[in-house]
């Protein structure tokens, strides 16, 4: 059964017809991935997924219960997690208190600290840097800090936005790395991003998408085979 | 220190702006007016200590920028340029009648002042010799061990103060010791010149004393910690119980007039406290803040009036009402501005402000609120029988009630709630991802702030017994709002020391009439220069400022 389901979703900016009818499904346990070029609607659609617009038709199913018009901070409580695109992290806490931050929905004060741990073993990095303040870290720290943040909460799916935003080759690959790790320790995963070849990579399945259409889908591997995402997202002529 | 030192042609830009600011705050006629007030009796005049201050803080800054052997030859040349545009005034005035374009040049200014009573061809050398001589003191002091420097430093700022308020200070001690005891410290309105050498080094010395006992408790807090020692526990409570006493205390020390000033300060420091929390916790800039001082004012007033208004309760039957009604104007005025954020939330909480005040002036509401002759005869609040009319009685109302307003914000600062202000004052998207709902937390800040700034408005109203329209402006909310920046967003210290140096300082400065904004506003100015993280900022926006700091220099 799909753990979250998106019905022909329609959203609009204003006049603006951004998503056109978006319909994706992710499985438990996969990782999905959701390509496209600038302004195709990949954050458009995890906005709306998460609840910060509201499409004016379709809907968005999570683990079978309707959440198109769940607010978002309701989400996080249901097992949903987003890191939003630019980390958005608290720039003037530290990195701990940007963790602790994360795990505000819970009060179960034990299952946090072991969480905290779960966290700082998949980063050891935010572990040495935990009283720094965070504004001070480099981007690709900030980026494992609010990946880590969003673990905080526990959450069954994790949505990403675009993690490889401004980071060095070496630093993208480290952070798919632990992206591949979290999944593989059962968070479902659905990554929106421009690096198509990288996506592409961990990925089990990926959608195209390409001004407010889905305009492909299929395996990752197939996928990356295609003549059509080959030249239009992968570089290879 | 810094890396590259000051060039000549800085040096002599520097005194030359001293100058210039001297050379117009002389020609507006700011420099006579304090010239009739002396800070140390035969000796300095107010007017004659602002007009040299800007020359000192120029030829310091100079000498501190200065390679070490030249700092006290560019000390001297900035004095010596700032006096040169002086001069040049002084020497108009001297041999023209300048007060058809200058009304304000005097000859008190010309004569008395910028040549010491002299001719001007000896009044001159001795301004040039007076300037250069504070310029080569100044690169003295900059060049001195830094423990020296501060604590003299210290010595000034605190004769300077104590000498610019000699007149409220003696009048104190002649009440408690006579007026022996007074005139062995104070010539009528001024410091005796003995006492303000024997203040100096007294406070210079003390303050040397404190920073080297402040280190010593340090070091020793820290080995406490190490030892997992309850660092100085009982200390802090010896600490917070004097301080009790003395606020207790303090209106009878303090005497009437400065008892009514405080209560004013008071009153400003609930509203402070109340607007940090919307401002400083929560991140919401909030321009229309003074509409619920007015709505607990004017809800004060006509439950209270015994000749207006529609019900005739005592203070604190009506006190609680009050608090209600600005909390509920709060969370409507939340309400539609929910989605707003920043600048769009600032203008339209400025409209809401003026709306109340409109609504309170208006003839429509007149039968109940009074129009524009306002709501007489509130009633004072008793208490256990005495009637609270004095302002040493209402000083211990507004006490109480900033006890409140604190309790409160500290209690809400470190809290769950505290949490989610922070969260949603960093990021908002990322506040909501988190989990934060940001309906309850705005509505939340906006009305616990509101409750705060009616509660002082229901005390306003119960001091004067009669409010009007106008005493509910916009330059009220601007005025908190300054305070708080002064004093350091988000920091609860810095709403006191923003309030007393906004509010008490203009108010006892007020025989300087217009200039008192003149300087008021320059203050603001400086200060936003010299420390823009505010006079006690919170350790958030210490972080912030560090961050800055740190991308200034490349590692």
């Amino acid at each position: 059964m799909a753990m979250l389901e998106v019905n022909n979703v329609h959203t609009y900016y204003g006049h603006i017809h951004a998503l056109k009818g978006i319909s994706l499904t992710v499985k438990k346990g996969e990782i999905v991935t959701l390509i496209g070029s600038n302004g195709a609607g990949k954050t458009t659609t995890l906005r709306t997924i998460s609840g910060l617009l509201r499409p004016r038709q379709g809907n968005v199913i999570f683990e079978g219960d309707d959440i198109t018009k769940v607010p978002p901070h309701d989400l996080i409580y249901r097992g949903l997690a987003m890191v939003p695109e630019g980390r958005g992290i608290f720039a003037r806490l530290t990195v701990l208190e940007n963790l602790n931050m994360g795990a505000f929905s819970r009060s179960d004060k034990d299952g946090i600290k072991e969480d905290l741990e779960k966290v700082y073993t998949l980063f050891p990095r935010l572990k040495e840097r935990r009283s720094q303040v965070a504004g001070t870290l480099s981007g690709g720290e900030q980026q494992m800090l609010a990946i880590g943040r969003a673990l905080m909460s526990r959450p069954r799916m994790l949505l990403l936005d675009e993690p490889s935003m401004g980071l060095a080759p070496i630093l993208v690959e480290s952070i798919f790395e632990t992206i591949v790790d979290i999944n593989k320790k059962g968070t479902t995963v659905l990554l929106v991003e421009q690096n198509a070849t990288m996506a592409l990579g961990i990925a089990h399945r990926g959608y195209v998408l390409q001004t407010g259409e889905i305009v492909l889908s299929d395996d990752a591997k197939a996928l990356a085979e295609n003549e059509m995402v080959q030249k239009a997202y992968l570089g290879i002529e | 220190m810094p890396e590259t030192y000051i060039t000549r042609r800085k040096v002599v830009q520097f005194g030359l702006l001293a100058g210039l600011i001297s050379t117009f705050i002389s020609a507006i006629g700011m420099i006579a007016l304090f010239h009739k007030r002396e800070m140390i009796s035969g000796a300095l005049s107010m007017g004659q200590y602002f007009l040299f201050l800007p020359i000192a803080i120029m030829a310091y800054i100079a000498a501190r920028q200065s390679k070490e052997k030249e700092a006290y030859l560019n000390g001297v040349l900035a004095g010596a340029t700032a006096a040169i545009p002086i001069l040049l005034l002084s020497l108009l005035g001297y041999y023209f009648d300048l007060r058809q374009f200058m009304p304000n040049v005097s000859d008190t200014l010309i004569h008395e002042i910028l040549n010491f009573g002299q001719p001007f061809t000896v009044g001159a050398p001795l301004m040039l010799a007076a300037s250069g001589l504070l310029g080569l003191i100044a690169a003295a002091l900059s060049r001195m061990r830094e423990d020296y420097r501060a604590a003299i430093l210290q010595g000034l700022l605190w004769t300077s103060i104590t000498a610019t308020f000699s007149e409220i200070i003696n009048d104190r001690i002649r009440a408690f010791f006579g007026r022996n005891v007074a005139s062995l410290f104070f010539s009528s309105k001024a410091l005796q010149p003995v006492t303000a050498v024997v203040l100096l080094i007294a406070i210079s010395i003390y303050a040397y004393w404190n920073a080297r006992n402040k280190e010593r408790e340090e070091a020793i807090l820290l080995e406490d910690v190490r030892a997992k020692k309850e660092p100085g526990k009982a200390q802090r409570y010896l600490k917070k119980g004097a301080l009790f006493l003395l606020l207790l205390f303090l209106p009878l020390l303090l005497g009437t007039y400065l008892s009514e000033v405080s209560t004013n300060i008071g009153l400003y420091i609930i509203m402070g406290l109340g607007l940090n929390i919307v401002v400083g916790f929560a991140g919401l800039l909030d321009l229309g803040y003074v509409a619920f001082f007015a709505i607990g004012a004017y809800t004060v007033g006509i439950l209270t009036s015994s000749t207006q208004g529609i019900a005739s309760m005592t203070f604190w039957e009506a006190l609680p009402i009050a608090v209600m009604a600005s909390t509920t104007a709060g969370i409507l005025l939340g309400t539609p501005v929910l989605r707003l954020r920043g600048d769009y939330l600032a203008i339209v909480t400025l409209g809401f402000g003026e709306i109340i005040r409109v609504l309170a002036n208006s003839d429509l509401l007149k039968p109940y609120m009074g129009g524009a002759q306002g709501i007489l005869n509130i009633a004072r609040p008793s208490f256990f029988g005495v009637t609270l009319s004095k302002p040493e009685q209402i000083y211990y109302l507004v006490l109480a009630g900033i006890f409140i307003a604190w309790f409160i914000s500290a209690r809400l600062e470190n809290s769950r709630l505290g949490r989610q202000w922070m969260a949603m004052r960093e990021d908002e998207d990322v506040a909501e991802a988190m989990g934060i709902n940001l309906i309850n937390t705005k509505l939340l800040a906006f009305g616990i702030g509101a409750g705060l700034s009616g509660l002082a408005g229901a005390i306003f109203a119960a001091k004067l017994t009669s409010i009007f329209p106008h005493s509910f402006n916009l330059i009220i909310s601007i005025n908190i709002l300054s305070l708080i920046i002064i004093g350091g967003m988000g920091s609860m210290p810095g709403v006191i020391v923003g309030a007393i140096a906004l509010v008490g300082l203009p108010e006892l400065l007020r025989e300087f009439a217009e200039f008192r904004m003149l300087m008021y506003g320059a203050l603001l100015i400086v200060m936003m220069l010299v420390k823009p993280e505010g006079l006690l900022p919170s350790t958030a926006t210490l972080r912030e400022f560090a961050d800055e700091d740190e991308e200034e220099v490349p590692a």
